[in-house]
């Protein structure tokens, strides 16, 4: 409209600080940008269901979801780490560790006392409360020793896996009892998949935790600015252990999910998903940089490598091809990340 | 006449063996607007950070109300009404404005009578009411600070240190990254705010800021503090020959 550039006059002649062009500041272009992934998610779903021979149907339905149950897991614990301007390498790792480790002291305490039930409890506990310490442990490096996030958790990869090998000799823990499988194959009302019901409670967790407490802003305060979190007198260390651990605990999550659903302990369990977690957060819209990411974003980012891998797996595409496409999809956002937010003052 | 707000009594503060502040003593009264100035290096930001608790002095006493005070973190001077603007704002750019008011003292309520939640309307209609306080209009309390103008996101800091009962006020160079509007606007900011008796300690650079909106002009030299003088009744070369030349009377 106009033609030469009036930017850094005032507009009009008013005092008050003010009339900015902001209500229009999401404009159409971002907003398409900002829900663009949830556009691909549908249009993966369309173009698999024409595709795919038998891709709509509830066994195949239930099939996506049981995939997607383990990277949305790890998703979940890994948005508040990136929103606070971090990364956890080490989610796949720490999910391998807990799951043979749970499936030790579960056969141990089954051994010992005989109780199936009880062993099966005792087993979960000590892998959440595994995970949980592991991530406690890699925070606690990170926001005391303030080494980086990246290096501590890849070190934690290293180290959990490997410990996961020692344990384990390399070879799956076998002869757990067989009620561990029917509860992880469990359905209520022999419909509605306990791979379901589990994430479907956790992202409530998450959106509560993220969305609602001290804990979930102070994620965000200290990914948008760690000197005005620290200036304002957040204790930026203690969440940031928080914060890791919470991690840790989804991993352990994952770990005891993955476990029960084999009913065979796997040294190999949750080799990569890494690479899924991160995606599935990045593409649904957080920023690297911290300060931004949503759960809705990160659930729709892991349902679309759900959808990737069991619509590629049904058109017989071998199945490596999902690992491809997903680390391409996760350039790609993390471009678009940056042009959506090249033009965001950071200080 | 009343004990001032706040004594600072003969405070030096020694970095190995650089003395950034030496033997500084001044008293602000209530409702005062002091002007703190002087060259790169001078000594100020020393000065402010040790009355805001940041910093402890090596040696000196300071007085809030007649009391001694023992400033050993920002919390304690932040306790006594101490609230502090930084050259860099100290926002989280990402949060909203209410977010930012708020930020570190969020209020929190129970949900269902047992869970706790923040309390997201409350936050909003305080912000709000602060900010009318300042008569400033910023929109939305969600609004992302980050695409607010340099003189908004300055706004939403003062904002935010009134609101926690400020009874003073340090300023670091509030108008150093601002254009010529914007500060005009911050400057008329802090006018009001010493109309509605808040005491004051603005740093500047910039003479015109603190003639336009000072009682009294601190001025500091190599961690001295040179003169002391009442802005109605002196000029800017006074000022400025004070800040740049050797040890003057006043």
């Amino acid at each position: 409209m106009v033609s030469h550039d009036r930017r850094g006059e005032p507009e009009k002649s008013g005092v008050v600080l003010s009339e900015r062009a902001y209500e229009d500041r999401p404009t159409l272009w971002k907003r398409l940008l900002n829900q663009w992934i949830f556009l691909v998610l549908l249009v993966f779903i369309a173009v698999f269901s024409v595709t795919a021979p038998g891709f709509l149907t509830v066994r195949n339905i239930r099939n996506i979801i049981s995939y997607t149950s383990v990277p949305l897991l790890l998703a979940l614990g890994q948005t508040f780490v990136i929103i606070s301007g971090g990364i956890d390498l080490s989610v796949g790792a720490v999910l391998g560790f807990c799951g043979v480790s749970s499936a030790l002291i579960l056969k141990f305490v089954w051994a010992a006392t005989g109780s199936v039930g009880f062993s099966i409890v005792v087993g979960s506990l000590s892998g959440m409360i595994i995970g949980t310490t592991l991530g406690a442990v890699s925070g606690t490096m990170i926001a005391k020793l303030k080494v980086p996030p990246f290096v501590v958790t890849l070190g934690m990869l290293g180290i959990a896996r490997g410990c996961t090998y020692l344990l384990t000799s390399g070879r799956a823990i076998v002869g757990l009892p067989t009620e561990l499988a029917r509860v992880g194959n469990y359905r209520i009302w022999g419909a509605i998949p306990i791979t379901l019901v589990i994430p479907l409670f956790l992202i409530g967790i998450s959106l509560y935790l993220l969305n609602m407490t001290r804990l979930g802003r102070y994620t965000y305060a200290i990914g948008g600015s760690e000197t005005a979190a620290i200036r304002a007198g957040i204790p930026v260390a203690r969440y940031k252990i928080l914060i890791y651990a919470l991690s840790g605990f989804m991993a352990s999550f994952a770990g005891l999910v993955t476990l029960a659903r084999f009913g065979t302990g796997s040294p190999l369990a949750g080799l990569n998903s890494e690479l899924d977690s991160i995606a599935a957060v990045v593409i649904g819209g957080a920023s690297l940089m911290g300060g931004i990411g949503t759960i809705f974003g990160s659930v729709v980012g892991a349902l679309i490598i759900g959808v990737l891998l069991v619509g590629l797996v049904l058109l017989n595409v071998e199945p490596y091809w999902q690992m491809v496409s997903v680390g391409a999809i996760l350039i790609i956002a993390v471009f678009l990340d940056q042009v959506r937010h090249k033009d965001r003052v950071r200080t | 006449m009343a004990s001032p707000l706040l004594r600072v009594e003969s405070l030096s503060k020694r970095f190995g063996g650089v003395h950034a502040v030496e033997n500084a003593s001044f008293d602000l009264h209530e409702g005062e607007v002091l002007g703190l100035v002087g060259d790169n290096g001078a000594g100020k930001s020393t000065l402010i950070k040790i009355i805001s608790g940041v910093l402890q002095p090596t040696s000196g006493k300071l007085y809030w109300k007649g009391e001694e005070a023992a400033l050993s973190r920002v919390s304690d001077a932040r306790n006594l009404g101490i609230e502090t603007i930084y050259q860099d704002l100290a926002l989280a750019d990402n949060l909203g404005i209410a977010a930012n008011v708020f930020l570190g003292r969020e209020p929190a309520r129970r949900a269902l009578g047992f869970i706790p939640v923040l309390d997201r309307k409350l936050m909003d209609q305080r912000a709000e009411d602060v900010l009318a306080r300042l008569q400033l209009r910023l929109g939305s309390m969600h609004t992302p600070v980050w695409s607010l103008s340099g003189g908004q996101r300055q706004s939403v800091a003062i904002g935010r240190a009134i609101f926690w009962d400020a009874e003073l006020l340090i300023m670091d160079e509030p108008t150093a990254a601002l254009g010529v509007y914007e500060r005009a606007t911050i400057l008329k900011l802090i006018k009001q705010l010493k109309k509605q008796g808040m005491t004051i300690i603005l740093i500047s650079h910039n003479l015109y800021d603190i003639f336009e909106t000072t009682d009294r002009i601190a001025v500091m030299q190599r961690g001295r503090i040179v003169g002391c003088l009442e802005t109605a009744s002196t000029t800017e070369d006074e000022v400025i020959h004070i800040m740049i030349g050797t040890e003057v009377q006043v």
